[in-house]
């Protein structure tokens, strides 16, 4: 299973980035290699608006089937919806503790938008 | 002939400039308030209204019978308002621009445009000023097919003033192109400067002549005057602070209604704005401070 995490950083050391479209990157993580790849978010976090949108279509094209973040409003909610994508938002600490804690059940799913567009 | 009235910084004094040098001018004109997320010449001017329509843009409504989930639309939108990731499209019409490209692209023709209402255009006359404005709906983001729409009207004076929102991003933008002129408004403040560049490298861009007026000018300090001689930017006009157009704007009045000699100094505004239009590469004479 293919896990995405929002990051402020690089690696499983970097602490979680609370925003999700307008993340700074992703730490893209294998459950079966346990092998983590950085992915640059650079497109989404300057555009001047959708950036939830895109960033759900390029976590969607990278194959993750879930995804963990601080924060995930309206529009990027439906489109992870669409596509598959189970979303766990209240994360915080580093990417690994992140992984660790979804691993370990003690992440809840999201079942809606836990903040408004823009916030 | 259409001067659009602009500034980076809002509060600088656009709408006071724009409805002031139309209740100046001997000429027909017609006053159009491009702001249209917050309009407010209407206020000063105290038209009366004559007709109002609908603004509408069209956006993409699939019919999912004939999609195919090939993902063409969602590759074809460059603003993410249609989004297919392999399965029956996402619709987001708030971040439709109308531009119809994912119809084309559809080789299922499954989507068709249904028009999404943006706004309302108002058309009224205070005496002979023709005014025109946009009323955006509340919570909308899509600005420029209104502005579009209330720029369309124009053409039926021979000249068109267009008060434009503040900053310098695409409602300005889609307020200001394609004017003969743009009137740049700031004050004489670090903030003002600041933003009258930004302005300045817009309507550069743009390729635009243009000219800066400095309202309330003898507060603040020179920069600005400074940076004007520098970059060889004509400096039309200089309109001191006066109490008592404050006054009168808190009233909701405007300035020449209540300050008739300063008719003069709008008049001559628009004669300076003018021999900069006719004789490019010419510059006026500075405005000297009063």
């Amino acid at each position: 299973m293919k896990i995405i995490v929002s990051a402020s950083g690089e690696g499983l050391e970097a602490q979680v980035d609370p925003r999700f479209g307008r993340a700074a990157g992703f730490v893209l993580f294998d459950t079966q290699t346990r092998e983590a790849r950085n992915i640059d978010n650079r497109q989404s976090l300057n555009a001047a608006q959708g950036a939830g949108i895109q960033a759900a279509e390029a976590v969607s094209r990278l194959g993750a089937e879930c995804l963990i973040t601080g924060h995930c409003g309206p529009k990027a909610y439906r489109t992870l919806q669409a596509a598959g994508i189970r979303v766990y938002t209240g994360a915080a600490g580093t990417v690994g503790e992140a992984i660790a804690a979804l691993e370990q059940g003690r992440l809840a799913l999201a079942e809606a938008a836990d903040v408004q567009g823009h916030w | 002939m259409t001067v659009a009235v602009a500034s980076g910084k809002g509060g600088t004094g656009k709408t006071t400039v724009a409805v002031n040098l139309a209740l100046s001018l001997e000429e027909p004109v017609e006053l159009l308030d491009c702001d249209v997320e917050e309009p407010n010449a209407h206020l000063f001017l105290q038209p009366r209204w004559i007709s109002t329509r609908t603004v509408s843009v069209p956006v993409p409504q699939v019919d999912e019978r004939l999609c195919t989930a090939c993902g063409a639309c969602g590759s074809a939108c460059r603003f993410h308002a249609i989004v297919s990731l392999k399965t029956q499209p996402l619709v987001f019409p708030e971040l439709c621009h109308g531009c119809g490209a994912c119809v084309l692209a559809c080789p299922a023709g499954a989507i068709r445009e249904v028009p999404r209402e943006v706004g309302v255009v108002e058309r009224g006359r205070r005496g002979e000023i023709r005014f025109v404005h946009g009323r955006l709906k509340v919570g909308e983001a899509m600005s420029g097919p209104l502005i579009r729409a209330v720029r369309s009207e124009a053409g039926q004076s021979p000249i068109t003033l267009i008060d434009a929102p503040p900053g310098t991003s695409c409602p300005v933008v889609a307020a200001v192109r394609g004017s003969d002129f743009v009137l740049l408004v700031t004050e004489p403040t670090p903030f003002g400067l600041n933003d009258l560049r930004l302005a300045v490298e817009m309507v550069r861009t743009l390729g635009l002549p243009f000219g800066v007026v400095i309202n309330r000018s003898d507060i603040g300090n020179d920069a600005v005057r400074r940076y004007c001689a520098s970059e060889a930017v004509p400096l039309l006009i200089e309109i001191p602070e006066d109490r008592r157009v404050a006054e009168a704007y808190s009233r909701g009045q405007a300035a020449v209604t209540v300050l008739p000699q300063l008719r003069a100094v709008f008049r001559e505004l628009y004669d300076r704005l003018l021999s900069v239009v006719c004789s490019p590469g010419q510059r006026p004479v500075p405005a000297g401070r009063s």
